[in-house]
């Protein structure tokens, strides 16, 4: 773990291209991923082809946004736990634990920053 | 997911091809042929003499050409409309608004928007609509065939190659026709009859508190009335089967992945997904009990 994390701040370092927020977060995987596991059923996802779901908050803008969710701050780290495990932090959500990997987490977290 | 129908996977398909290619490039070679007497005659100026020979040989070729391809389709058409060698799966679809309903008489096995086929066995899909004409087509299996309100079309194919092919409505059937798309698994046959007999069979108890929770809720919101799940009070017949929902590759007639979010945010407001679609959004649970529904629903394998 702590190797891991060692490797992540590495890589934020010296690897990441700038737009990326996110250690270890490659925003264009990140979008891949957003298509195919069909997060438009729900949001409306500026830049990935799909139909404009409206159950949860469209998605533009989201780097500039101040809340998760309305419930936490904004951050890189946070987020990746909000898409990890989205009832651990809000019991009340809709968005249900849709089984991404840390690694899959991180992309879709750096592609959601790129929205802005 | 590629959708090409030069990338084949049935020998019907590969017949289809090469007769597109034929008429490729027969056409070209006529197009090349009108754009070079274009050529002479701008560049040559006009020349009086002979011309009813010339309107004699142009008239025998163009009528020599066409009949030439007019019997190679012929002949391509019955090939690929000919029954195969042994014993035939039957499978029945039937083109709803807008999604299909897919069914394998004898073994009480219904789904939606998803035909499994055995790799090396012909089959034979027969066609049905009980609203408006819809057209089957598959661009790498076969070519497409019309579903015609009253009247059964036989769509004869023998799947060649492993592989998951799209797809879709080919003729315009109403405001979601561009969203009524489907996928055709080929797989080997062993898989195939172990995937038939799971979707014979009843639904899957809840596996845990949360989906024996959703399942409740299911019931009580009324879905029965519209969805039929085989093994539990819910028969209706608007909409999908859902006895194995959760083992399909898509949802909304191909438009969206299978998943759990992808099922919450389709009952939540299928509205948005794809408006004017049968079914009502469903925005009145809270969160929770969404999220309950949709892990159910999931679990349907």
């Amino acid at each position: 773990m702590a190797m891991m994390a060692a490797t992540l701040m590495l890589a934020a370092c010296d690897g990441a291209p700038p737009e990326s927020r996110v250690a270890g977060g490659d925003p264009e995987v990140g979008r891949a991923i957003v298509a195919e596991i069909g997060c438009a059923a729900c949001h409306r996802v500026p830049g990935v082809a799909g139909p404009a779901g409206m159950v949860g908050p469209p998605l533009d803008g989201f780097g500039r946004r101040a809340m998760i969710a309305g419930i936490a701050a904004n951050r890189p780290e946070t987020l990746v736990r909000w898409l990890l495990d989205p009832p651990a932090m809000a019991p009340d959500t809709a968005m249900p634990d849709l089984g991404l990997s840390e690694g899959q987490a991180r992309h879709v977290a750096a592609f959601l920053y790129t929205l802005r | 997911m590629l959708q090409s129908m030069l990338r084949t996977a049935t020998p019907q398909a590969e017949s289809l091809a090469g007769l597109w290619w034929l008429m490729f490039w027969v056409c070209l070679a006529v197009f090349a042929v009108v754009m070079a007497l274009m050529a002479a005659g701008l560049i040559g100026g006009r020349r009086p003499a002979g011309t009813e020979r010339a309107i004699a040989i142009g008239t025998g070729l163009t009528a020599a050409v066409l009949a030439g391809l007019l019997v190679t389709s012929s002949l391509v058409g019955a090939r690929v409309s000919a029954p195969g060698d042994g014993d035939p799966l039957r499978i029945e679809v039937f083109g709803r608004l807008w999604w299909w309903e897919v069914r394998y008489p004898g073994t009480g096995a219904v789904l939606a928007n998803e035909i499994r086929l055995p790799a090396g066995r012909p089959a034979e899909i027969a066609l049905v609509s009980d609203n408006v004409i819809h057209s089957f087509w598959v661009p790498g299996l076969a070519g497409k065939l019309d579903m015609v309100p009253g009247h059964s079309n036989l769509l004869r194919v023998t799947p060649a190659e492993l592989g998951v092919y799209r797809g879709q409505c080919a003729e315009f059937c109403g405001t979601q026709h561009a969203l009524m798309a489907f996928v055709v698994v080929v797989q080997p046959p062993a898989e195939f009859a172990r995937w038939l007999a799971v979707q014979a069979e009843p639904a899957a108890e809840p596996a845990d508190a949360q989906a024996a929770r959703g399942q409740a809720l299911f019931l009580a919101s009324g879905c029965g009335a519209c969805h039929t799940v085989r093994g539990i009070p819910a028969d209706g017949r608007v909409g999908p089967d859902l006895t194995h929902v959760g083992s399909r590759l898509t949802i909304g007639a191909g438009i969206l992945p299978q998943n759990v979010g992808t099922l919450g945010g389709w009952v939540a407001n299928s509205q948005a997904i794809k408006p004017g679609n049968a079914m009502p959004a469903f925005d009145h649970f809270s969160g929770e009990q969404l999220r309950a529904i949709a892990a159910w629903l999931a679990g349907l394998e």
